[in-house]
Order: structure tokens, then C-alpha cells, then sequence
């Protein structure tokens, strides 16, 4: 039996349960989705955007399905997706892509999620933070959804953290769209810190319209397993996204990000710089589409990859792709896997730094340059302490979590 | 702008210089494709019973696979049943004897710039002319042989040098490796052989010309080159074939052995008919090449200019498992009106201290479409491999299309890979600067390219520079405008 039919089963069973905890909004496609998910299943190894990541094994084991309620600190700008202020019809599940494997899934057991909405002209000023902690005595699966809409003019900066109770196996699912329409402004940073007995598979799906700025930042710290997946749609001119994203993967962490930029208009704008660190016997993977349509003349893209494979046995698959049907237009990618600079390591010896100190001073600075691009100040010191922590082997994953408080 | 208009049209109506065809008396062998169709190719050639054992073993791995489509192009559906699988136009006549080389034959090739008698041929070139399915000529054979050189069809060497065949054939492109390799290990017709024994270096280039002239064939040429340790081979490949309205198939293999200290160069001009302007017609070419660097300090380059073909998917490759081996690939490829061109390379590092470089040059122009495609494997005992790779697309007009799939997957942490990729069109100052200098457009455009592509011809043989040159304007003219 393939994993897929255990959920096939498991909805089959659950589903009036689940649809009686939901709203309409997410139920209207529930069916839909699931119908979907039968049809293509989870997705193999043969499909492309899955190459380096083996979807079935992660799903296979015998996961309970999470179905607590969300917990939320009320907020003018957060509300639970059945409590939605404004018709969110046009919006959920319009923007992701239902094709996907996951996200049909996430789509069919999902009963619940988060929606914010930042108003025309209103700039958020405090971060809105979204934390997840994942707890329970069973191996537990859940679906976390997530719909962003900013108005016109709207200003915003998100934060996602994951963290996870050790000794427990959980795989989450999760799918956000997000609605960026003209004039906005969006931060988001996801920061996951779980452990190594957890799986993430997270499908991002951005709609930008004209004139607007995302920043979409990536960075895994600590895990077992993840998978992002980012698809922005660039449908208005004159705006610009960037996707960063860092990695730290040792023991047998795998982490494996694929993105896609669909310029499908001219005068845009796109950045992407992923780097990774990988030790132990950790897997990295980074595929990356640059696709320009054919009508999005005057196109900027830059794209890079730089990784540091820091052991024998960690591997690291790195494809970078520009696929291109406009003649008008200025791409670059660029993808290095290396070694430390031993010239650089020499210097610092010289200099009475001890070597394993001299290693980490390279692999933090390698790690600056995804993270000096962090707007928010307080986040950039605070993840600067934490990368450090992370090459020390001191990652102290309860010092900023709740859970055993 | 009419005069530019004028231009572009003349230019645009410009017929492929080599689409004529030979009138010469062809023997073709039914169509379709079976068993017995492997046996009656494997019997004219009065092939030994293990490479008849070989073909039939492919045919029956081919029957249990099916056409790849991961490409970034469109095939045609290809009818296997549609084809001729052997076209022999030096076949006896009616009597039973075998002809002198037919005039027609001789005048073709020279038609082709490349003449078969060798007092006219340019020194230092040795060739060896295919012709549909069956090596024409091979020239200087004897001089050759004075250094114990073998140079002629494999047909030949089967009979010839069987050992040597049966120790190499199919060691470095295994029938089994992929749809296409495994169509070819079942029919391949004629290529050439090249054998270079021990501290040998090759006094002349070494060529193969092929042509397709039959209607309704399809080429399947099969290429093997070995070269002993310490020595050293220059091997160049030329291709035409007439205009036809129908796809004609072209599937070959190219398998190469290094042995320690050795060096190959390996130089490729592809110039099959790419098709009409409305993207009717042109040759299908799907090859496997790949060498093999067994020996320590073994170098393996491979450069190609590719222009003709309607759709060409191809990535001639090396596995470097010599230590301190190296590899190169330069390739320009350039897509004009229809074409679709899927190419690239792929470097697999197994020994020590290998390096490998990469430069690919795509222009696409018209409503073409152009990938570069290419892996860079590291495999955990590579140690202190290094590989830089660069790949630049040119776009000319705004309908065609350049992309990049570069693939790179590293399992060592000694290895240093670089990968660079940029897109974008001519550089409007330096146009305007020609412009200013009164040199036209469409002169500074050609100025521009071979400049772009200047990185790669430099690395062909003289002779080949200057066709490659040419070639490159023929296929560019008349896209600006």
C-alpha cells in the first residue's frame, strides 16, 4: 500500500468530523482538494520538483491527525480563518496551486487556519508573530494554513517560528497564500527550530500585484526533515521579491528548498540568495526556476546558490534554473559548492585564533550575508547569536520556547 | 527601412547551402524494424555472431522502453515502423560486382568541400566519408597505418580488429543506458574506429564526414575512439543532410576510451538540415556521447558548434575516474526559426584531483527555443575535484526562448564547483558604437556573436574555425531587424 491510502482512509472516516470543527469557506473546496489528492497522489521522485526529496517514506509511518483548536492573542490584523472580517472566498485555495500533492492534502484535512488582513494604507507596526509549538504524547501530523492578504498600500512584517517537544516524531503540513496587492509591503521570516525526529514539507505561494515589495525569508536552524516549496507570481510591473534563504544541516538533517519566480509582466524585480552549511551526514538541495514569459520585457533577475559542505559525507544537490522567453531582459544565476577558504583559516591561525574557532568565524560570516539582509533588527541580532549557537553545538532549543514553562 | 526590410527578407529566403541531393544508386532495405530487419543489417555487414547476439539483446531491451520526454522540447512522434533502417549507395550493381567508387559519390563530397582523393585533400586531414549507412572512403589509411593507427568505418574494424571492438564497444555507452543508445546499439550502420596504440601521436586530424541522402532513412552511426596511453588523437565530425519536408532520424552513439596520459580532442560542427522556416522538416538529433577518462592525467575535450538540426538533444559527456584527469566542453549552440536545441554536458568526477570545465554559449534568434542542460556530479571519493562552469544565452528577437538546467550534485567536501549563468540581449552600447562607426546593424551584430562565441571556435582546429565562423553568420543573418 502506498502512504497516500492511509489518508485516502483516514478522510474517508473523519471527514463529516472535520467539516463539522470547519467553516464553509474551507470546506467549499474540501472535496475538490480531495478529490484531487486521489487523483495524483503524493508526488514520487520522478517528478521534478521532488527530485531530492522522497515524499512517501515521510508520510508512511502512522502519524495521529491534529485537530486542537488555534490559540490566538486577539489582534486587529489576526483572526482565525472561520472568523474571517471580509469575504476570504476569493482568496483561499485560489492562489495555491492544488495540483500539488501536499497542498491537496493540506487543503482536504485542514480545519482550521489563520488569516491576516492588514486594511488599505495601514502599516503594521509590530511584527505579528505566529508560533507553533508541537506537543503531544503520540507521533502527531498537523496541517497549518495560512492566508495573508495585504490591501492596497498595506505595510507588514510576519514571523513564523517553529519549535517542536524533543522525543516526539511530528510531521507538519503547510500551505500559505499570500495576497500582496499593489503599492504593499510584506516581510516574512520563517524560522524553524524543531528536531531531528521532526518532517516539514511547507508550500508558500506569493501573488504579488504592482508596485509591491516581498521579502520572503527562509531559514531552517534546526530539523530532521523539511521541505519548502515557494512559488511567487509576479502579476503587476514595477515590483520586486526576494527570497533568502540559510541552512545548518548536521547528523542526518535533510533540507531541500525549491522555488519558482514567474515574472509574468514587465519591470520586475527579482532576488534569490539560499546558502547552506552541511556537516555529518546531512543532505542539501536547492532548485531554483527563474521563469520569464514571454512578455515581461525589461526583467532583472539575480539568483545564487553558495553552499559549504563542511563533511565527507554530506551531500549537497544544487539546480539552478533561468528559463527564458523574453529577449529584453538581465539574468544571472550563479551556484558554488566549496570548501573553506584556506587562506582565509591560515590568517587567523597566525593570529592566535584556535582553528575550530576560525572555522566557525568563516561559517558565521557566510551565514551574514543571508542574514545582514534581515530588515528587522531586533531578528538579525537575535539570529546572529543563534547561527553562532548552532555551529557551537549549543543551541539551547528551550530558551526561547514555552512549551515546558 | 523598406532597404533593411529587403534585407531581411533576401537574407531570410537564403537556402541551406547543403540541401541538395546525391543521385546515386541507393540500396535501401525495407522499412520498419524487427528482428529479422537486425539480422539482414547484422548479415551485409557479415557481422560475427556476438555482435548480432549484442544488437538483438538491445532491440529486445529498446522494445521494453518507452521515448523519454524530460526534455524541454517537443518530438515529433517518431514512427520506427516509418523508417529504413540501411541505405547502402555503394552497393553492387545489378551484375553482382562491386563498383569503383561511384563519381557521384566523390562528387558529393566534394560539393561538401571535402574531397575524397587525397592528393587534393588538405594535408594533415585524414577522413573517413559516411554516406546514409555505409563509410564511403576512408583517406590516408596506409600512412596511418605506418604508425600502427587504425582509422576506418567500424564495419571494417568488426571484421578487421574484432577484439579490439568487442573489448570496447558498448563499455562506455551501454545499450542499456537510455532509449535512444539502445535504438542505436540495434541498427547502428556505419561510424568510424580509431585506434591509437602507446605513446603515439596522431601526425593528422583525424575526420568523419556524414551525410544522409536517402529519403524516408534514418542515420544510426556508431563511433568508437581509443587511445592508449601517452598518446594523443585530434578527431573532427561534420554532418549535412538534404532538405526534406519529413523529420529524418538521427541517433547515434560516440563512445570514447582514455587511457593514462593520454588526450583526445574531440571537435563537432553539426550542421543537419534544421528545418524550413515554418519549422517543417530537418533532422532529429538525438545522440549519446561520452568518454571515458580511465587513465591518470587523461584529458578529454569536446567542442562543438552546433547550428543545423531542427531538434537536437544531445550531451556529450566524461566520467573521470583517472585521477588528476581532465576534462573540457565548449559548446556554441545556436537556434534560428523553429529549432529546438536541448544540450549540454555532464562531468562525473570519480577520481582524485579531477577538474572539468564548462563553457556554453546559446543564441537563439527567430522563434527557437535553447537550453543548456548539464550535470556536475561529485562522488564521495572525488577528492579535491574542481569544476567551473559558465553558461551565457544570447537572445535575439523576442519569440525565441533560452533557459538553464544546470544540475549539480556534490558528495565530497574537498570539491570546489562554480556555476555561473546569465541571460540577456546584445548590449545596445555596443551597437550604438559600432552604429557610430558606420558599421551596420546587422554587420555589428555579427561582429557581437562571434566575439560571443569566440571563447569556443577558438578551441577548434583551424579548418574548422573558419567553416564554424561562417556557419555562425549564415545562421544569424537576417535575424535583426
Amino acid at each position: 500500500m502506498k502512504s497516500e491510502q492511509q489518508y485516502i482512509e483516514l478522510y474517508k472516516e473523519v471527514s463529516t468530523l472535520i467539516k463539522q470543527k470547519s467553516c464553509k469557506v474551507m470546506n467549499d473546496v474540501r472535496d475538490e482538494a480531495f478529490a484531487m489528492f486521489e487523483k495524483v497522489g503524493f508526488p514520487s521522485r520522478k517528478v521534478e520538483r521532488y527530485k531530492y526529496t522522497d515524499v512517501d517514506a515521510n508520510f508512511a509511518p502512522n502519524y495521529g491527525v491534529s485537530f486542537s483548536p488555534l490559540t490566538l492573542t486577539p489582534s486587529p490584523y489576526i483572526f482565525k480563518m472561520s472568523e474571517a472580517p471580509v469575504d476570504i472566498n476569493e482568496y483561499y485555495a485560489k492562489v495555491a496551486d492544488l495540483s500539488d500533492g501536499i497542498t491537496a492534502l493540506n487543503t482536504t484535512l485542514a480545519h482550521d487556519g489563520i488569516f491576516i488582513h492588514v486594511p488599505k494604507n495601514t502599516r503594521v507596526e509590530d511584527p505579528i508573530q505566529i508560533d507553533n509549538w508541537l506537543r503531544g504524547n503520540v507521533a502527531t501530523m498537523m496541517n497549518r494554513r495560512i492566508l495573508v492578504v495585504l490591501e492596497q498600500g498595506a505595510e507588514a512584517t510576519i514571523i513564523i517560528n517553529d519549535h517542536a517537544e524533543e522525543k516526539q516524531r511530528f510531521l507538519s503540513t503547510q500551505v500559505i497564500e499570500i495576497v500582496a496587492k499593489d503599492n504593499s509591503r510584506l516581510d516574512m521570516y520563517e524560522i524553524e527550530e524543531t528536531t531531528n525526529l521532526c518532517s516539514r514539507f511547507s508550500n508558500v505561494y506569493i501573488k504579488e500585484g504592482r508596485d509591491c515589495s516581498v521579502k520572503h525569508n527562509s531559514i531552517t536552524l534546526f530539523n530532521g526533515q523539511t521541505r519548502n516549496l515557494c512559488d511567487v507570481y509576479m502579476q503587476g510591473e514595477n515590483s520586486e521579491v526576494t527570497l533568502n534563504g540559510c541552512a545548518i544541516g548536521d547528523g542526518n538533517q535533510r533540507i531541500d528548498n525549491n522555488t519558482l519566480i514567474d515574472h509574468k509582466v514587465p519591470n520586475c524585480v527579482s532576488n534569490e540568495l539560499y546558502k547552506y552549511v552541511l556537516d555529518g551526514k546531512s543532505v542539501g538541495a536547492f532548485a531554483g526556476k527563474i521563469l520569464v514569459e514571454k512578455d515581461a520585457q525589461k526583467t532583472s533577475s539575480q539568483e545564487t546558490n553558495a553552499n559549504l559542505c563542511a563533511s565527507t559525507d554530506a551531500h549537497m544537490y544544487t539546480q539552478p534554473m533561468l528559463e527564458i522567453y523574453a529577449d529584453d531582459v538581465k539574468c544571472a544565476h550563479g551556484s558554488t559548492v566549496g570548501v573553506m577558504d584556506e587562506a582565509a583559516l591560515f590568517y587567523m591561525r597566525q593570529r592566535g585564533v584556535r582553528e575550530d574557532e576560525a572555522r566557525m568565524l568563516l561559517k558565521n560570516a557566510f551565514m551574514g550575508q543571508v542574514i545582514d539582509q534581515i530588515r528587522l533588527q531586533p531578528l538579525r541580532d537575535r539570529l546572529f547569536v543563534k547561527i553562532e549557537k548552532r555551529f557551537r553545538g549549543e543551541l539551547d532549543k528551550c530558551e526561547d520556547c514555552r512549551l515546558c514553562k | 527601412m523598406s532597404e533593411q526590410n529587403e534585407f531581411v527578407r533576401s537574407v531570410a529566403e537564403k537556402k541551406y547551402e547543403f540541401g541538395f541531393t546525391t543521385d546515386v544508386q541507393t540500396e535501401i532495405i525495407e522499412k520498419g524494424l524487427n528482428e529479422d530487419v537486425i539480422r539482414t543489417i547484422s548479415a551485409k555487414k557479415g557481422e560475427p555472431e556476438w555482435l548480432l547476439e549484442f544488437r538483438l539483446e538491445a532491440y529486445r531491451y529498446w522494445l521494453t522502453q518507452k521515448q523519454p520526454t524530460w526534455g524541454h522540447l517537443k518530438l515529433p512522434e517518431i514512427d520506427y515502423q516509418a523508417i529504413s533502417y540501411y541505405a547502402d549507395p555503394t552497393a553492387k550493381s545489378a551484375d553482382g560486382e562491386k563498383k569503383e567508387l561511384d563519381p557521384e559519390l566523390v562528387k558529393t563530397f566534394d560539393k561538401l568541400g571535402i574531397p575524397l582523393e587525397e592528393r587534393l585533400a588538405l594535408s594533415g586531414m585524414a577522413v573517413d566519408a559516411v554516406m546514409d549507412s555505409v563509410s564511403v572512403k576512408t583517406t590516408f589509411k596506409e600512412k596511418l597505418a605506418e604508425k600502427n593507427i587504425i582509422f576506418c568505418s567500424i564495419s571494417e574494424a568488426v571484421r578487421e580488429y574484432p577484439d579490439l571492438v568487442k573489448q570496447y564497444l558498448g563499455s562506455v555507452v551501454p545499450y542499456r543506458d537510455n532509449y535512444f543508445a539502445a535504438l542505436n546499439s540495434a541498427v547502428f550502420s556505419d561510424g568510424s574506429f580509431v585506434y591509437i596504440p602507446k605513446e603515439t601521436r596522431c601526425p593528422m586530424e583525424l575526420s568523419t564526414y556524414f551525410r544522409i541522402n536517402a529519403i524516408n532513412t534514418g542515420q544510426f552511426e556508431r563511433t568508437l575512439i581509443v587511445c592508449e596511453e601517452g598518446s594523443y588523437v585530434s578527431y573532427l565530425e561534420g554532418c549535412t543532410a538534404p532538405m526534406r519536408d519529413e523529420n529524418q532520424l538521427h541517433a547515434a552513439i560516440v563512445e570514447i576510451v582514455v587511457m593514462d596520459n593520454a588526450e583526445v580532442k574531440y571537435s563537432t560542427v553539426q550542421n543537419w538540415y534544421p528545418g524550413d522556416e515554418n519549422g517543417n522538416g530537418g533532422v532529429l538529433n538525438l545522440v549519446t556521447k561520452r568518454g571515458h577518462l580511465r587513465g591518470v592525467n587523461s584529458k578529454l575535450s569536446w567542442t562543438q558548434v552546433e547550428t543545423g538540426s531542427a531538434i537536437t538533444w544531445k550531451y556529450p559527456s566524461c566520467i573521470l575516474s583517472g585521477d588528476n584527469s581532465q576534462a573540457e566542453f565548449y559548446s556554441v549552440a545556436v537556434t534560428n526559426n523553429h529549432q529546438v536545441a536541448d544540450t549540454g554536458t555532464k562531468m562525473i568526477h570519480i577520481g582524485k584531483n579531477t577538474r572539468s570545465t564548462i563553457i556554453s554559449k546559446g543564441i537563439s534568434a527567430g522563434k527557437s527555443e535553447n537550453s543548456y542542460r548539464g550535470l556536475v556530479k561529485v562522488g564521495s571519493k572525488a577528492d579535491g575535484a574542481r569544476n567551473y562552469s559558465s553558461c551565457d544565452s544570447l537572445l535575439l528577437g523576442s519569440e525565441c526562448g533560452a533557459h538553464t538546467f544546470p544540475y549539480m550534485d556534490i558528495h565530497n567536501n574537498t570539491a570546489t564547483v562554480e556555476h555561473e549563468a546569465t541571460t540577456s540581449k546584445i548590449n545596445e552600447d555596443q551597437l550604438l558604437y559600432c552604429n557610430q562607426r558606420g558599421i551596420s546593424t546587422e554587420e555589428a551584430v555579427g561582429l557581437i556573436v562571434n566575439g560571443y562565441a569566440k571563447e569556443v571556435i577558438n578551441k577548434l582546429p583551424m579548418e574548422f574555425a573558419v567553416e564554424a565562423q561562417k556557419l555562425l553568420s549564415v545562421s544569424l543573418e537576417g535575424t535583426v531587424g
